[in-house]
C-alpha cells in the first residue's frame, strides 16, 4: 500500500509549523517519528492533504528543569531517554520504560510527543506521563495552554488536541529519592504492544501514590485510592487485587483481567518485594 | 575432494550478492516505460458481482474481467476418484470468493497511482454468506461457494482400516480433537511479476518470483493460449518461496497477459498487505483422532478424521487435493504399528486458496501424532520419551513398509530420538521439575519425531492424477574453452543455496575447483525442462543430474586426456584440481582448449557430444527417500500470563549424505524458526463474514530472534539405498516438528494443572484460558 498524494512541509520554527498546520485546517497533519503514523498512512487510514515534518525543530527537542520539574519537548526520540542522553526526573523509570517500547528501531525515530498525540491505550508513555502525573503543553494559532495527563486522553486514540494544536512539551514532577515505581507489562511477544500495563508510583516525600492500569481498550485507568492504602500500609497483601481490577475493568475478557491483575500485582511488588 | 566436494562446509556462491544488497529481485529491476500494476481486490469474502465498473476516461489503464474474455481460468483438476475441479478465473468472474481475490488491473507510472486508479474501481457485489468454519462448511445445508457442486467438498478420501476389532478389545483408547491455525507463508520478499515484449525473440518474456519457472510457462500457456515457445520464463533472485510460489498465480496471468496484448513492461509487486490477506492460504486442519494402544502405551491403531480448510480454488498444478492426501498418507508418522482408519476432507471456504507450504501437511500430522503419543504416555502413566521410543520403527526393520504403504528407506528414528533427548539434558529436566522454579513458571519438556518423505516422484504424483508430475530431473554441465563448468538446471534456488550445492557435487565427480564453476538455474530459454524447486527435492532430483552429467563428461575428458598423455582411459585421474596420469597432468584448460580451439589434438574416437552433457535422473524408487528428525523443547510457562519462553531446543535429523553441513543446518534452523511461529505465534484469523483479521504484521506475530533460544543441532548420517550419494531432502523437514514438541512441552509443564493444550497457535491467550477454565472447574468440583 503507498498512501494518497501529499504535500511535504519542513518548517524551519515552531511559529511557522503552527501556521502552517492552521493554514491546511483538518486536511493538515503532523509526523513525527512516523512510526504510528507512517503505517496509517501505507494503509491510507490517514488521507492528509500536507504533512508538516515537526522531527527537526530545536524547539521541540529541549529539556528545561527547575527544582520540582523537568519539561520535556516533544520531538525527544524514545532513544534518547534509553540512552540516557535526557536528564530522567523520575529515578529511572522513564529511562526503564523507553527502553521497553518496541524495538530498537522504531525507538530511533519514535517521540514521546508523536506517542501521546497518538494516544493509543497500550502505549508506554500513555500510561506512563499518566502514572507520573504530567502536564502537557500545547500550542495552536490562539496560544498555549496546559493539560493535564488524565485530562489529555479522552478515549483510545482520541486527543483533546484540537485542530490546528501541536503537543508542544511534556512537563514531569520530580520524583524524590524516596519514590519508588513499578512498571510491568504483559506482551504476546517482545517489542509488540502490550497487553496489559501495570504500574505504580509512591514518592512518600510528595505524599503521591498512583496506580495505572493500561492496555484495555480504553485510556489509562488511574487507581489512586488503591495505590494510597498500597502506600500507607507497605504491602498489597490485604487488598483483593483481581477484584480491584474487576471493578475497574468491569467488560474485560478473563483473560485480560487476569492479565491486568498480574500486571499491577508484578508492578507492585518491583516497589514492595514481599 | 572433501574440502570443496560434497560433504564440505564451502562458503555460498550466493552470499556475496546478497550480503551486498546487489541481488537481483524483480523489485530490482528497471526498464524504460515500465508501468506499476495494482490490483483491486475484493472486499467481501463471498458475493455475486453485479458490476465492475471503471470511471470514466480509465478504459486502457483499468482491467476488469470483461478485457480478459480469451484467457482461460486456472483449472486443476486430479484423477482421484470425486475429485471436483474449480475455475479460478485471473479476475473474478460471477462470484467472488474470498478477501483479496482480484477484480481489476489499474495500470499506471508508480504503484501510488496505480493504487489511487484501483480506489475508483465501482464495485458492486451482492454478498452472500460466507463459508468460513470448515466443519460447518461440510454441513449439507452449508451455502456453496461453487453453484453447480452439490457440496463445498474438493474431495473425500478414506482408508479403511480394520479399527472396529481394536474398539473392543484395545486396553488403552485416547480421543483428542485438535486444530492448527491458518497462516501465511511470509517469505522476505513476497510475490512479484514483470513481463514484456521481446520483439527481437519474438517473445513474451515474463520474469517472476518463483520456485517453478518452467512450470510457469506451461501454465501460462495454457491460460493465454499462447504456445510456449513464444514464452520465455526467467526467475530472478527470489527472496523466499516455502511453496508460497510453486502455483501459477492469477496476477502472473494479469501481468502476462497486459505484456503480450499492450506489448509494454508491466510490474506487480505483492506487498505486505496483500500477503496477510490474500496470502493466507496454508496449514489450517482439523482432526478427530482416537488411538488405540496396550496398557504400556504401545500403538495398536489410529482412527481419525481429518478436514482441511482448502479455501475457494484448487491452485495449479498442485490441486486442492494436495494436503489432505499428504495428511492422510503421513499421519502415521515415524511409528510401527498395523491399523489404520483415516477420512479426510477436503473443503472449500471463503478464504484464500490452499498453496503447499514447506513440509506440506506433516506439521498439522506431525503435531496430531505427537500430542496424541503424549496422550497416551499420560494416559498409561509413563514418560512420553519412553513410550515415543518405543512405538519408532526400529532400525533393525529397515527398509520399513508403513501401514499407508510408505516405504522408509533407511535410518535409525530411536537414535536420534536419544541423541536429542541428550542434547537438551532430558534427565536434568526431569530433576529440575521435581522442584518449584524461584519465579513460579512451570518447566515442562517435549519431544517430536517425523519422516520427511523428500523427493517424492513419478508414480506418487500420478497417483494424484495433478496436471504436472515430475519425472527425470535433468541437468546440463558444460566445460569452458578456458577450463571452467557450467551448470544449467530447471530448478530454481530460493534461497535453499543450490548454486553452492549443486557446484560441489560437479566438484566431487570432476575434482574441478569450486571457484571454476558457474550455475545458471531456472531460466527457461537456457535450463531443461525441471517441475522446479518443491517437495524438498532439489539436492536429491538435480544433484543427481548433475552428477550423472558430470560423470559422463568425466568420462568425455578422460578420453581425451589419456589422447593427450598416451596413456589407457583407466589411468586417468581427477585429483588436486587436474586431470593426471602418472606423474603427468593437464588442467581442465588443457581439455576445453583441445576440443573448442585446437580440435587437431582430439582423438579419432573422440566422442562428438563433446564438452557438454544433459543428462536426466530419478532415484531407484519413486516413493521417495525418506529424512527423518527427532526435535526436543524445553520451555517455561508463566501460570499466571500463559507466555511460553522457550528455555532449550535441539534438533537431530538425518538427511543422508550432507553435501553442504552448513546449508543443512541453515536449512534445518530456518524451517524450525518457522515452526516455532506454527506452534506460537502465527495466525491468520477470520470472522464469521469471512472478513481476515489479521491484515499488518501488528496482529500477525512472526517470531523473532529475542523469542527464540539458541538451537542445537546433532545430525545421523545413514546413506539412502535409493539415491545417487545417499542423498536426503532436507528443505522441509525443520518446519515440521516443532509445534509437536513444543507443544508438548507445554502440556509437560500444565500436567499438574490439569491443562492440556490441543490448537495452535499455543498463544498466552490460548494458554491462560485453558488454565483459567481448568480452575473454574476445579473450584466448581470442589464447592
Ligand atoms: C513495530 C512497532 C512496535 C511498536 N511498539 C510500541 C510499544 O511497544 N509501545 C509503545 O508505546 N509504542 C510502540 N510503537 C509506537 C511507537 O512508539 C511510535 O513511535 C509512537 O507511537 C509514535 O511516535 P512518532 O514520533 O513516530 O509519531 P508519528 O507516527 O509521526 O505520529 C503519530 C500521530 O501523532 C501526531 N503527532 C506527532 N507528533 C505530534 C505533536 N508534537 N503534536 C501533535 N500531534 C503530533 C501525528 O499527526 C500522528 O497522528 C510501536 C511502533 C511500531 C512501528
Amino acid at each position: 500500500m503507498k498512501p494518497v498524494p501529499f504535500e511535504y512541509e519542513k518548517p524551519g520554527s515552531l511559529s511557522l509549523a503552527v501556521s502552517q498546520l492552521s493554514a491546511t485546517g483538518v486536511n493538515g497533519k503532523i509526523i513525527a517519528g512516523g512510526q504510528s503514523l507512517g503505517p496509517m498512512l501505507n494503509l491510507r487510514l490517514a488521507r492528509p492533504e500536507a504533512l508538516i515534518d515537526i522531527r527537526q525543530l530545536d524547539e521541540l527537542s529541549r529539556v528545561q528543569s527547575d527544582e520540582k520539574t523537568v519539561t520535556y519537548g516533544a520531538a525527544i526520540r524514545h532513544v534518547d531517554f534509553e540512552d540516557g542522553l535526557v536528564e530522567d526526573a523520575t529515578q529511572g523509570m522513564m529511562r526503564h520504560v523507553a527502553g521497553g517500547i518496541a524495538h530498537r528501531a522504531v525507538r530511533n525515530r519514535g517521540t514521546i510527543g508523536g506517542s501521546l498525540a497518538h494516544a493509543d491505550p497500550a502505549a508506554d508513555w500513555v500510561n506512563t506521563t499518566i502514572a507520573l502525573n504530567a502536564t502537557f503543553t500545547v500550542l495552536g494559532s490562539t496560544g498555549r495552554r496546559t493539560i493535564a495527563a488524565a485530562d489529555f486522553f479522552l478515549g483510545a486514540f482520541t486527543t483533546s488536541l484540537n485542530d490546528g494544536e501541536i503537543l508542544e512539551k511534556i512537563t514531569i514532577p520530580r520524583l524524590s529519592d524516596q519514590a519508588a515505581w513499578g512498571y510491568y507489562k504483559i506482551c504476546r511477544k517482545k517489542g509488540e504492544f502490550a497487553e496489559a500495563i501495570g504500574i505504580l508510583v509512591v514518592d512518600p516525600a510528595r505524599g503521591f501514590a498512583r496506580a495505572v492500569l493500561g492496555a484495555a481498550d480504553a485510556p489509562p485507568i488511574v487507581l489512586d485510592q488503591l495505590a494510597a492504602s498500597i502506600a500507607e500500609s507497605g504491602t498489597a497483601k490485604d487488598i483483593n487485587l483481581e477484584e480491584a481490577v474487576q471493578a475497574a475493568l468491569p467488560d474485560a475478557s478473563p483473560v485480560s483481567l487476569r492479565h491486568h491483575s498480574v500486571a499491577l500485582q508484578r508492578a507492585i511488588q518491583q516497589v514492595y518485594p514481599s | 575432494m572433501l574440502d570443496q566436494g560434497i560433504g564440505a562446509r564451502v562458503l555460498r556462491k550466493e552470499d556475496d550478492r546478497h550480503l551486498h544488497g546487489r541481488g537481483q529481485f524483480v523489485g530490482d529491476l528497471a526498464m524504460k516505460g515500465l508501468k506499476e500494476v495494482a490490483f483491486r481486490r475484493s472486499s467481501l469474502a463471498h458475493g455475486r458481482i453485479r458490476a465492475v465498473t471503471k470511471p470514466a476516461g480509465t478504459d486502457s489503464v483499468i482491467i476488469t474481467a470483461d478485457d480478459l474474455k480469451n484467457v482461460n481460468p486456472i483449472f486443476a483438476d486430479s484423477s482421484i476418484p470425486g475429485f471436483k475441479a474449480s475455475n479460478y478465473p485471473a479476475l473474478a468472474t460471477g462470484k467472488v470468493r474470498f478477501v483479496g481475490e482480484c477484480l481489476a488491473a489499474c495500470i499506471a507510472d508508480s504503484r501510488a497511482e496505480a493504487e489511487d486508479l484501483a480506489e475508483s474501481v465501482e464495485v458492486d457485489i451482492e454478498e452472500l454468506p460466507a463459508v468460513i468454519d470448515s466443519l460447518k462448511a461440510r454441513a449439507p445445508d452449508a451455502p456453496l461457494i461453487h453453484d453447480d457442486w452439490a457440496d463445498n467438498l474438493f474431495l473425500t478420501t478414506s482408508v479403511q482400516g480394520d479399527i472396529d476389532s481394536l474398539v473392543k478389545t484395545a486396553p488403552i483408547k485416547v480421543t483428542r480433537e485438535l486444530r492448527t491455525g491458518r497462516q501465511c507463508m511470509h517469505p522476505m520478499e513476497g510475490k512479484g511479476v514483470l513481463a514484456y515484449w521481446d520483439f527481437q525473440a519474438d517473445q513474451l518474456v515474463v520474469y517472476t518470483s518463483t520456485q517453478v519457472p518452467h512450470m510457469i510457462r506451461t501454465g501460462l500457456s495454457e491460460t493465454l493460449g499462447l504456445e510456449q515457445r513464444k514464452i520465455r520464463v526467467i526467475p530472478p533472485d527470489v527472496g523466499g518461496g516455502f511453496g508460497y510460489k510453486c502455483v501459477l498465480q492469477p496476477e502472473e496471468i494479469v501481468i502476462a497477459w497486459l505484456a503480450m496484448t499492450t506489448k509494454r513492461p508491466h510490474r506487480w509487486i505483492e506487498d505486505r498487505r496483500e500477503h496477510l490477506t490474500a496470502g493466507a492460504n496454508s496449514r489450517e486442519h482439523h482432526y478427530q483422532i482416537t488411538a488405540y494402544a496396550d496398557e504400556k502405551g504401545r500403538l495398536l491403531g489410529l482412527d481419525a478424521e481429518i478436514t482441511v480448510s482448502v479455501g475457494a480454488y484448487s491452485v495449479w498444478p498442485f490441486t486442492a487435493c494436495l494436503e489432505a492426501a499428504q495428511a492422510g498418507g503421513n499421519l502415521p508418522g515415524p511409528y510401527d504399528f498395523q491399523v489404520y482408519r483415516c477420512k479426510t476432507f477436503s473443503v472449500a471456504t471463503n478464504k484464500p486458496p490452499f498453496t503447499p507450504y514447506r513440509g506440506v501437511a506433516r506439521p498439522g500430522v506431525c503435531f496430531a501424532i505427537e500430542l496424541m503419543m503424549d496422550a497416551i504416555a499420560r494416559e498409561v502413566g509413563r514418560d512420553p520419551m519412553d513410550v515415543r521410543a518405543e512405538n519408532l520403527v526400529k532400525s533393525t526393520q529397515m527398509p520399513y513398509n508403513n501401514v499407508t504403504g510408505k516405504h522408509y528407506d533407511s535410518g535409525d528414528y530411536p537414535a536420534s530420538l536419544k541423541q536429542v533427548a541428550g542434547l537438551i539434558d532430558a534427565p536434568g529436566i526431569r530433576a529440575r521439575q521435581k522442584a518449584p522454579e524461584a519465579d513460579g513458571r512451570l518447566i515442562g519438556v517435549g519431544f517430536s519425531t517425523f519422516t520427511e518423505q523428500s523427493a517424492h516422484g513419478t508414480k506418487v504424483f500420478a497417483s494424484w492424477g495433478i496436471p504436472v508430475v515430475p519425472g527425470y530431473e535433468q541437468a546440463t554441465v558444460r566445460l569452458t574453452p578456458d577450463g571452467g563448468l557450467e551448470i544449467r538446471a530447471g530448478i530454481h534456488t530460493i534461497g535453499q543455496g543450490l548454486e553452492t550445492t549443486l557446484s560441489q557435487v560437479a566438484v566431487h565427480e570432476l575434482g574441478i575447483d569450486y571457484d571454476q564453476v558457474r550455475v545458471t538455474l531456472g531460466d527457461t530459454a537456457s535450463t531443461p525442462y525441471s517441475t522446479g524447486a518443491y517437495a524438498s527435492r532439489g539436492m536429491v532430483m538435480a544433484g543427481g543430474a548433475v552428477s550423472r552429467a558430470s560423470q559422463e563428461l568425466a568420462r568425455r575428458i578422460r578420453r581425451i586426456a589419456a589422447h593427450l598423455l598416451q596413456c589407457k582411459d583407466e589411468d586417468i585421474r581427477f585429483e588436486g584440481r587436474e586431470i593426471r596420469a602418472g606423474g603427468a597432468s593437464l588442467s581442465f584448460a588443457d581439455i576445453g582448449r583441445a576440443w573448442y580451439l585446437r580440435p587437431e589434438q582430439l582423438p579419432e574416437d573422440v566422442n562428438t557430444m563433446g564438452m557438454e552433457v544433459t543428462e536426466g535422473y530419478k532415484p531407484q524408487v519413486d516413493t521417495g527417500v525418506f529424512t527423518y528428525a527427532s526435535h526436543a523443547a524445553v520451555v517455561a510457562v508463566d501460570p499466571e500470563t500463559g507466555i511460553v519462553e522457550i528455555l532449550d531446543y535441539a534438533a537431530v535429523d538425518d538427511c543422508g549424505r550432507m553435501v553442504n553441513p552448513m546449508i543443512v543446518e541453515g536449512q534445518v534452523l530456518g524451517g524450525t524458526v518457522q515452526g516455532v511461529g506454527t506452534a506460537l505465534f502465527e495466525e491468520s484469523p477470520y470472522d464469521q463474514s469471512g472478513q481476515p483479521l489479521a491484515s499488518t504484521l501488528q496482529d500477525y506475530t512472526l517470531p523473532g530472534a529475542s523469542d527464540l533460544p539458541w538451537i542445537k543441532l546433532g545430525h545421523i548420517e545413514t546413506l539412502s539405498p535409493y539415491s545417487a550419494h545417499g542423498i536426503k531432502g532436507v528443505g522441509e523437514g525443520g518446519a515440521i516438528a516443532p509445534p509437536g514438541a513444543i507443544v508438548n512441552a507445554i502440556n509437560d509443564a500444565l500436567k499438574a494443572r490439569g491443562v492440556e493444550i490441543t490448537q495452535i497457535p499455543a498463544t498466552p491467550e490460548r494458554i491462560l484460558s485453558a488454565i483459567l477454565a481448568a480452575e473454574s472447574q476445579q473450584k466448581g468440583a470442589a464447592s
